[in-house]
């Protein structure tokens, strides 16, 4: 004990006597490599993390990052096994990104139980920071919640009030559509009806059909990946949105709209955190960003590249790899990053920023690549998000 | 208005309408099943992948070579029908005087190493092929708007498998085909080559998977998984039909896409296991199946 | 089956001690040895992991080896058991011991529904009929509101060995782990040579002529299905517990043809091989992970392999070499 606190001693001693110890600083991103995220998170984010530990000069200022990344192919048993066995044996201090709920729930239990810490990019659910929320976890980017909100709320507002959902049938797609039919019904509007598909469904014919009888002004789109992107090619298919129906995809990135093509995809109204023409410094970014990657960073890559910054940043101020005093710094600290600009991070873990409403251009609106999406609103980071108290997070008192 | 159920006529034509569609799958991929099974005597497990290898043809065709859906719709079930008939000579033939089970095996470790090289080479996020110019729109028929290509999906698929069952119910080749299904040596000693023959038929059968393939194409995205979870329902399809006849497998296919089309309306949560469930209860009370003969 | 000549494994005369012949005591002895030391060289997740798919291998190869039926949804068992597990461990807060038995009887139980009606049909249309009852099982668990859908059962506590003991930490949870696979694998060993085992196998050899001894086969069959289905269902429940999840990984049709994997290439007419099967394969997951989908191509190569040249497995063609069946 006494040797313990006499080497402490000296440590700090020689971080206020000026030249920094060196940090060794090992970093894991977790996502899918080889699924149907591969292009919004995969590689890309590694490249994301890449550029963070560059920007922040981490080697010059005596901190050693070593990333390392695995393929979780959206399992959840994949995904605990890595992460089990990159904080048992690997020495890794932090995971990053991790999209798919079900994965992104199985690391979250691990950092808890070994507590280190895990900075979210790419899963939805809001239970990360709600009832099962920890004090060892960030949820950098979006989740269910802020999804719901945004493109509910939105949609309504410009009069399109009657909804009726396509819902994956199973937890995930569950909660997408609880989320935004209350955010539909809080504003006034009203759902008609809703149709459970399996998951997961190749033929959407038969309840596109269903949504179209019911006459509802919006279709909204309660499932991901793979199923959104058919379900919207078999809605064009059978003339829905020339019909005057709308389609909300409630989870849809800029990958699956490039998928799909403006001509498909055009209309569709979605919600994003990041796109890569919101302004000068993400159009910088991103332009480095494709030198790398030959493709427009999604908001999940740009949210792995905001978290190891933010991280890092931590890490600096305290001169520390511990979980509970970097956690406590990054809370403390608000954030700022040239992609999601100002912001903080709360007590249940929840990262806050503005959110924005898009709606995909049609192809003649296009002027180029990757221009795809037009700005609708704005949603300001203190509405973007679920409030504290609502999440049911033990953490806020 | 007249209302059964809460489901207004119209809407149930349309709904009927679209589970023959995807009944024409069921019956394609059954009807191969069952073909290959006739002479071969093994299932192969690997007809999902050959019928996702029919679509990814398709889409290589297009994207390297330009060649356009039509000639696609010949090629491909060709490629991968001959593609098929180097598999069986080069492995399947091995395993006849085996038991059947190692031909199953062995087909579904082809599907797992045609699926794998394929998620490598593509990812699995589906790639997309679009619906030929001939085909795009729809009719409007009063109770639905129904794709053009729709239609040409059931009608495709319905002069494949009449030209299948004419073929071999009716024609000499297919009176040879019965025959070495009967009685493999006798028919040998007649003459005719019944290795070749069997070796035709099992690239004929993976030819008619990747037929299907190329048909699901434009509808469905081009994805390398495609076939995995098909392959199986269209077992539970067999096993409800029997594999006695030509005609069962033809039928069964049309009719369990229909009712799992009526399942969609009335009990969305169950289209997935519906099958299942009338294959247990098909199992109980005829464990052939409904077209099968006892053996 | 047929292709196999000779079952040796039960006929096996020569040195006995305690019943079984003495290299089969000889390597029962050997792996417990290795499976007592290993955890303090190697990682003791993946041991665990190793152990519980050894005993579903094993649990899998009985139906097959012995009772020559070829199910291809065992995975409903194995990840059925882990359901119930997770739930009992999660939601009561049951002790281990009991989860796993809770896990065991429910697959049991399982087992005897399928088994009922997969019996009635042989051969590669029992394997169909196995595989889509899975899937029936599989769209459940998708489905079931206490399955948690695609998220499974995360953070299943361990609990307190029979309310008293803690063995929450890995090392320790090993051996619980370890006692379980071990008493499993010697019960299915029992089985195996039993009076009943020797039936199963006559049956297997020649159906028609055991029904004309007198055997009432189909009761035979449903015995034999319901013990594999029991026993695969303890390994799914230990498994559930070690990783502390239950997931859909478990009940997918992958994992049918993965101990079917297992079985092949460690020898399914070999009382031992498919400990071996589940090693291979076990370690080859883990250690090439990051290869992505060249593992599932490498698995299909192996299956391709071992189906057309190597239909005895390793421990098959070990067991021929030293005149000693495994």
């Amino acid at each position: 004990m006494k040797l313990k606190t006499l080497i402490t001693a000296t440590a700090l001693g020689l971080i206020m006597a000026g030249p920094v110890m060196a940090i060794d600083v090992k970093i894991g991103v977790l996502n899918d490599r080889s699924g149907v995220y591969a292009d919004l998170s995969g590689e890309g984010s590694v490249i994301a993390a890449q550029m963070a530990i560059e920007d922040f000069g981490a080697a010059e200022k005596g901190i050693n990052v070593e990333i390392v990344s695995a393929d979780h192919q959206n399992k959840p048993d994949v995904a605990s096994t890595i992460a089990r066995q990159w904080y048992d044996q690997d020495g890794v201090d932090a995971i990053f990104d991790v999209p798919t709920s079900s994965a992104a729930l199985a690391v979250h239990e691990i950092t808890r139980e070994k507590d280190k810490i895990f900075i979210n990019s790419g899963a939805a659910a809001s239970e990360i920071t709600g009832t099962q929320c920890s004090p060892n976890t960030v949820h950098w980017t979006y989740d269910t919640w802020a999804l719901a909100n945004g493109t509910g709320s939105a949609m309504v507002q410009t009069g399109a009030d009657t909804w009726y959902f396509l819902t994956a049938d199973y937890a995930f797609g569950h909660a997408l559509e609880r989320d935004t039919m209350a955010v539909v019904e809080a504003m006034g509007g009203e759902v008609l009806g809703t149709v459970r598909h399996p998951f997961p469904g190749q033929d959407f014919s038969s309840f596109l059909l269903q949504a179209q009888a019911s006459g509802a002004k919006v279709i909204g789109l309660a499932n991901a990946g793979g199923d959104t992107v058919n379900a919207i090619k078999q809605a064009a298919e059978f003339g829905i949105t020339q019909g005057g129906q709308a389609l909300a995809g409630l989870l849809i990135f800029i990958t699956d709209v490039d998928a799909l093509g403006l001509q498909t995809a055009q209309g569709l109204v979605l919600t994003e955190s990041f796109y890569w023409d919101l302004n000068d410094e993400t159009r910088e970014w991103s332009a480095r960003f494709q030198e790398r990657r030959n493709a427009k960073p999604t908001m999940v890559q740009a949210g792995v590249y905001a978290g190891v910054l933010h991280y890092l940043k931590a890490i600096e101020a305290t001169q520390s790899t511990d979980a509970d005093t970097v956690m406590a710094e990054m809370k403390a600290t608000p954030t700022s990053d040239p992609l999601f600009g100002e912001g903080e991070v709360r007590a249940d873990g929840r990262k806050v920023h503005d959110m924005y409403l898009f709606r995909v251009k049609s192809p003649e609106e296009s002027t180029g690549e990757w221009d795809y999406y037009e700005l609708v609103a704005t949603i300001p980071a203190d509405s973007a998000f679920r409030p504290l108290a609502d999440g049911g997070c033990e953490l806020v008192q | 208005m007249f209302e059964l159920l809460g489901i207004a006529p119209q809407a149930l034509f349309g709904q009927l309408l679209l589970g023959l569609i995807n009944g024409s799958f069921y019956a394609m991929l059954s009807l191969g099943l069952a073909v290959i099974f006739g002479l071969l005597n093994i299932i192969n497990f690997a007809h999902g992948a050959q019928y996702m290898a029919g679509a990814f043809v398709a889409w290589m065709l297009l994207t390297y070579l330009g060649i356009p859906y039509w000639g696609a719709l010949v090629l491909s079930p060709l490629l991968v029908g001959a593609a098929g008939i180097v598999i069986e000579r080069l492995m399947i033939a091995r395993l006849y005087h085996l038991d059947h089970l190692y031909g199953l095996l062995l087909t579904f470790g082809l599907a797992l190493i045609i699926q794998g090289l394929f998620r490598n080479s593509y990812g699995i996020s589906g790639l997309p092929y679009t619906i030929p110019t001939e085909f795009q729109g729809g009719q409007n028929l009063g109770f639905m708007f129904l794709p053009n290509y729709r239609a040409w999906v059931v009608v495709a698929s319905v002069i494949v498998c009449f030209g299948t069952w004419f073929m071999i119910e009716k024609t000499r080749l297919g009176a040879y085909l019965r025959a070495a299904t009967e009685n493999p040596t006798m028919v040998g000693a007649f003459g005719i080559n019944v290795p070749r023959l069997i070796t035709l038929t099992y690239g004929f059968g993976v030819a008619l998977a990747a037929f299907a393939g190329v048909l699901a194409a434009p509808i469905y995205s081009v994805n390398p998984n495609m076939g995995a979870d098909l392959i199986i329902v269209v077992f539970a399809v067999v096993v409800i039909g029997g594999m006695g006849s030509i005609l069962g497998a033809i039928l069964t296919g049309f009719g369990l896409g229909l009712i799992e089309g009526l399942t969609k309306v009335f009990y969305p949560e169950g289209s997935a296991v519906v099958i299942f469930v009338i294959m247990a209860i098909v199992l109980m009370v005829k464990p052939a199946g409904l077209f099968g003969r006892t053996a | 089956m047929t292709d196999q000549t000779l079952e040796r494994t039960g006929t096996a005369t020569g040195e006995r001690s305690m019943g079984m012949p003495r290299h089969h005591l000889v390597i029962f002895a050997g792996l417990l040895m290795f499976f007592l030391v290993a955890p303090f060289f190697l990682y003791p997740v993946f041991l665990m992991k190793v152990l519980c798919f050894a005993l579903f291998a094993c649990a899998f190869n009985l139906l097959l080896g012995y009772g020559g039926l070829l199910s291809f949804g065992h995975a409903a068992y194995f990840g059925g058991a882990a359901y119930v597990s997770a739930h009992a461990a999660k939601a009561w807060g049951v002790t281990p011991e009991l989860s796993v038995l809770l896990g065991t009887g429910s697959a049991a139980l399982l087992g005897l529904v399928i088994g009922l009606l997969a019996i009635r049909r042989q051969g590669i249309y029992f394997a169909m009929v196995t595989l889509a009852f899975a899937q029936m099982v599989f769209f459940f668990a998708l489905q079931a509101p206490f399955t948690g859908g695609e998220d499974g059962i995360q953070a299943v506590p361990r609990n307190m060995l029979f309310g008293i003991f803690d063995i929450a930490q890995d090392r320790v949870f090993y051996f619980f782990v370890l006692a379980i696979v071990f008493g499993g694998l010697l019960i299915l060993y029992r089985i195996i040579h039993s009076p009943f085992g020797q039936v199963l196998k006559a049956i297997r050899e020649n159906e028609p002529r055991s029904i004309s001894l007198g055997y009432q086969v189909n009761r035979y069959k449903l015995a034999v299905f319901v013990m594999s289905a029991a026993l695969a269902g303890t390994a799914g429940a230990t498994k559930a517990l070690v990783f502390q999840l239950a997931s859909l990984t478990d009940v997918h049709w992958t994992m049918s043809g993965e101990v079917v994997l297992m079985a092949l290439i460690g020898g399914m007419h070999t009382v031992f091989g498919p400990i071996v099967g589940a090693a291979v394969i076990v370690t080859m997951q883990n250690y090439f992970a990051g290869f992505g989908a060249w593992v599932t191509v490498l698995q299909g190569t192996i299956f391709v392999i071992a189906v057309l040249l190597f239909r005895e497995g390793v421990l098959g063609v070990i067991g021929r070499w030293l005149k000693k069946p495994m």
